[in-house]
C-alpha cells in the first residue's frame, strides 16, 4: 500500500516536472505590472498603465482566442529591493511570466537581474536607464518606449543647434540622473557645446532654490534637468520664481511627460523643448485610442509611458500566440523576429539588443494662446526617424550583439 | 574671497535661502510643539493637515474664485476645525493612554487623508500662482530674492514669536501651561479645560494649514506634499527638545540654514544631513538642544 502510494506521488511529481512540449504554463498568461502605483511617479505610468495592459489583452482579443490573460499589480515604491523582491515572489510563487512598464532606473536594472535569474521576461516601458540595452542587456529583457539615449539625442542636439551652447545639469543622484547626464553630456560635447557645472541633488527633492541659485551663478546659457517627475515640475516651477528665463537662461527638461506639462500648467511650461516618442494628437489612430484610455482614466491623455504599456503587452501577447508558449527568453526572441505594428507607435521592430525602433518627437509647449484646451499642450518642432533615434546597435557595448 | 573654493558671495545667498527653508521647518515644528507640549500627542498628521492648508487655497480659487490673501485666513480655519473636530471625536478618547496611541490614530489619519485626496488628485500636483502682488523680485547683487520667499521668512516670524509670546508671556498661555500641568485643579478655578485643549489642538493645525497655503505657490500643490516634509520636521523637533517653543523655531531656522549649506558643499548629502545631526544631538543630548529632562 504504502509502495503504491509512494508510486502515485511519483507520478504527480512527474506530471509537475515535466511539463508537455510547447505550452502556455499552468494555463494562464500572468503579466505583472510593476511601477510606482502611489509616489512620485505614479501619474507618468502607474495605475493609467493598468489601464492600457488591460486596453491590450481586450485588443488583442484573448477572450475570443481562449487565452486567459490575467494583470497582476504591484507598487515598487521606486526603491530596488522592494522591486527585486516581488519581482521573485511572482516568478516564484505567483507564476508571473512577464513584467511590464517599470519606472526608475535602478529598479530596472535590479529586476532585471531577477528576470534573468529566473528565466522569465521583462518589457521595460517607463524605465530610462540605455545600459537596459547596452552592457547589462539580456535575452529576457526588451526596452520599449524611449531611453536616455534618444531623449539626449532628441532634446540635447536640438539645444545645442539653436545656441544653447553651454550646460549646467540639475541631476537626480540615482542611476537614472547619471546615464541621462552622461548621455547628454556626450551630446552637448559632440556638438559643440561645454558643461560648465552639475550638481547632483537627492530623489526626490521639493525645494530647488540652492541648486537654481548655483545654476544662475554658474551662468550657463542652458540648465539640463536629469530629472523627471515632480523633481522636474518643481525646479521649472521655482525657476520661474528666481527669475530664471527672465535673466537669459533656459531649461532644458530632459525627460518630460505630458502628464508633467498638465500639473505645470502651459504658463510656466510654455516653449520647453523635449523628446517623447508618442503623443495622443498625433494622428487619427493615436486620437482614437487616447480618447479610449481617457474615458477609463479620469479623462487623462495617456503618456508615453502608458502608450508604452499598451503596445508592449499587446505586442508580447502576438508572440506568445505565435509560438504558443510563455517561456521567457523564447517570447522575447520571438517578439524580436515579429515586425510590430500598432495604433499608438505605428510599425516598428526589435533589435537584437533588446532595443524597441520607432520614431521619436521633439515637441514644443505650446502658449497659452495656442492651447485649445486640457490637454492640448504640444507641437511637433521635429520628427526624429526610426533609425535615427536610438543609439546605433555597434556602440551600445550590448554582449548580444555579435561584433 | 572663496571659502573652500566657493565665493562668499554666493554663500550670502544659500544662507538666504536657508532661513527661508528653514522658515518652513520653524512654523511646522511649532505646531508640532504647541499640541506636543500642551497636549502630549504627537501629531503625525501635521504632514497632512499642512497638504490640506494648499488644497484649501486650491479649492477656494477654483470653486469660489477667492485668491491668496483671503485664503491666508479660511485655510487655517477650515484645517483647524478639522483637526478640532478630530480632536472631540478621537483623540480625546486617548488622553489617559501612552502616547503611543496618539501617534497611530493620527498616523492613520494622515494615511487616509493623503490616501483620499491621491487618488481624487493624482501625484504630480496642481498648479497654484502667488499673487500678482508678491511676484517678482530684488536683486541683492549678491543673489536675486524672490519677492514671496521674502514674504514667507517675514510671515513665519511673525506668527512663530506671536505664538511663543502669547505662551510664555500672557495669561491664557500661563493657563494653557497650567492646565498641562495640573488639569484638575486649572479646572477648579473655573476654567474649561476641555475646550481649551480643543482649541489648541485647533490652533497648533491651523499653523500647519497656514504653511500649506504658504507652500501653495513654492511647491505645486500636491497630496504628497505633507508626507515628504513631516519627517524632517519631526527630526527637527526631536533636535529642539520635544514641547519646547523657543527651541523649535530656532532649531526649524538654523537646520535650514545647515541643509542650505550642505546643498552646496556636498549636494548628495543635503537630505540625510538634518538626521546625522538628530543621532548627534540624541547621543550627547537625549531631551533635544532646548528640551527639559524629563
Amino acid at each position: 500500500m504504502t509502495v503504491m502510494r509512494a508510486l502515485v506521488v511519483a507520478v504527480a511529481l512527474l506530471a509537475v516536472a515535466l511539463p508537455a512540449h510547447a505550452q502556455i504554463s499552468d494555463g494562464v498568461i500572468k503579466i505583472g505590472v510593476m511601477n510606482d502605483q502611489s509616489g512620485t511617479y505614479a501619474d507618468l505610468a502607474g495605475p493609467g498603465s493598468v489601464v492600457a495592459a488591460k486596453m491590450a489583452i481586450e485588443d488583442f482579443g484573448a477572450a475570443k482566442k481562449n487565452m486567459k490573460v490575467e494583470v497582476l499589480v504591484a507598487d515598487h515604491q521606486n526603491k530596488p529591493d522592494v522591486g527585486s523582491s516581488i519581482a521573485r515572489q511572482w516568478f516564484d510563487a505567483d507564476h508571473v511570466d512577464v513584467i511590464v512598464d517599470v519606472p526608475t532606473s535602478s529598479v530596472v536594472l535590479a529586476v532585471n537581474q531577477v528576470a534573468r535569474e529566473k528565466n522569465k521576461a521583462l518589457i521595460v516601458s517607463t524605465g530610462a536607464t540605455s545600459d537596459l540595452t547596452g552592457p547589462q542587456c539580456s535575452p529576457n529583457a526588451i526596452h520599449w518606449t524611449y531611453d536616455t539615449w534618444s531623449l539626449a539625442n532628441g532634446t540635447g542636439s536640438a539645444v545645442v543647434k539653436t545656441g544653447g551652447d553651454t550646460w549646467f545639469f540639475l541631476t537626480a543622484d540615482y542611476k537614472f540622473g547619471h546615464d541621462l547626464e552622461r548621455d547628454t553630456e556626450a551630446v552637448v560635447v559632440k556638438n559643440g557645446g561645454k558643461v560648465v557645472g552639475k550638481v547632483r541633488h537627492p530623489f526626490p527633492t521639493s525645494d530647488f532654490s540652492s541648486f537654481l541659485l548655483q545654476a544662475q551663478a554658474s551662468k550657463a546659457k542652458v540648465i539640463g534637468l536629469a530629472n523627471a517627475g515632480a523633481d522636474t515640475t518643481n525646479a521649472i516651477k521655482q525657476g520661474a520664481e528666481f527669475g530664471i528665463v527672465k535673466g537669459g537662461q533656459q531649461f532644458a527638461g530632459l525627460l518630460v511627460f505630458l502628464t508633467d506639462v498638465h500639473a505645470l500648467g502651459l504658463e510656466k511650461a510654455q516653449g520647453l523643448l523635449l523628446t517623447e516618442s508618442f503623443y495622443w494628437d498625433l494622428n487619427d489612430k493615436t486620437r482614437a485610442f487616447s480618447t479610449r484610455f481617457a474615458e477609463r482614466h479620469h479623462q487623462a491623455k495617456p503618456t508615453m509611458a502608458q502608450a508604452g504599456v499598451y503596445s508592449s503587452v499587446l505586442h508580447y501577447l502576438k508572440a506568445v500566440e505565435a509560438l504558443k508558449s510563455d517561456d521567457g527568453p523564447k517570447v522575447i526572441a520571438k517578439m524580436k523576429e515579429l515586425p510590430t505594428d500598432d495604433p499608438v507607435f505605428g510599425k516598428g521592430m526589435v533589435r537584437a539588443d533588446g532595443r524597441k525602433i520607432h520614431p521619436m518627437y521633439l515637441f514644443e509647449v505650446k502658449k497659452p494662446s495656442e492651447s485649445k484646451g486640457a490637454w492640448d499642450y504640444y507641437k511637433v518642432r521635429a520628427t526624429i526617424p526610426a533609425e535615427q533615434a536610438f543609439r546605433p546597435i555597434d556602440q551600445g557595448n550590448c554582449p548580444l550583439v555579435k561584433k | 574671497m572663496t571659502i573652500f573654493g566657493v565665493p562668499t558671495q554666493a554663500l550670502f545667498g544659500q544662507l538666504l535661502i536657508g532661513l527661508i527653508n528653514g522658515a518652513f521647518y520653524a512654523m511646522l515644528s511649532l505646531g508640532l510643539s504647541v499640541i506636543f507640549g500642551l497636549l502630549n500627542i504627537i501629531n503625525f498628521a501635521h504632514g497632512a493637515q499642512y497638504m490640506l492648508g494648499a488644497f484649501v487655497a486650491y479649492f477656494a480659487l477654483s470653486w469660489a474664485g477667492l485668491g491668496y490673501w483671503p485664503s491666508l485666513l479660511i485655510a487655517p480655519i477650515v484645517v483647524g476645525a478639522f483637526g478640532m473636530v478630530i480632536e472631540r471625536t478621537m483623540l480625546k478618547r486617548l488622553y489617559q493612554l501612552d502616547h503611543l496611541y496618539g501617534l497611530l490614530l493620527t498616523f492613520g489619519v494622515a494615511l487616509v487623508v493623503q490616501g483620499v485626496f491621491r487618488n481624487e488628485f493624482g501625484s504630480s500636483g496642481l498648479p497654484y500662482a502667488a499673487p500678482p502682488q508678491l511676484t517678482g523680485g530684488y536683486n541683492l547683487g549678491f543673489m536675486f530674492l524672490p519677492t514671496y520667499r521674502g514674504w514667507v521668512v517675514v510671515v513665519s516670524l511673525v506668527v512663530c514669536l506671536g505664538t511663543w509670546y502669547v505662551i510664555e508671556r500672557t495669561k491664557l498661555g500661563s493657563y494653557l501651561r497650567a492646565a498641562t500641568e495640573n488639569p484638575a485643579l486649572v479646572q477648579a478655578f473655573g476654567i474649561n479645560v476641555p475646550r481649551m485643549i480643543t482649541l489648541t489642538y485647533g490652533f497648533g493645525v491651523a499653523l500647519a494649514g497656514l504653511a500649506g497655503v504658504l507652500a501653495a505657490p513654492i511647491y505645486q500643490v500636491n497630496p504628497l506634499m505633507g508626507a515628504d516634509l513631516i519627517i524632517v520636521v519631526f527630526a527637527v523637533v526631536v533636535i529642539g527638545g520635544l514641547g519646547s517653543i523657543m527651541g523649535s523655531i530656532i532649531t526649524g531656522f538654523g537646520l535650514g540654514v545647515i541643509e542650505g549649506f550642505t546643498k552646496v558643499f556636498y549636494p548628495e548629502a543635503s537630505n540625510t544631513v538634518i538626521f546625522v545631526i538628530m543621532a548627534v544631538v540624541l547621543l550627547v543630548r537625549p531631551s533635544g538642544l532646548f528640551g527639559r529632562t524629563a
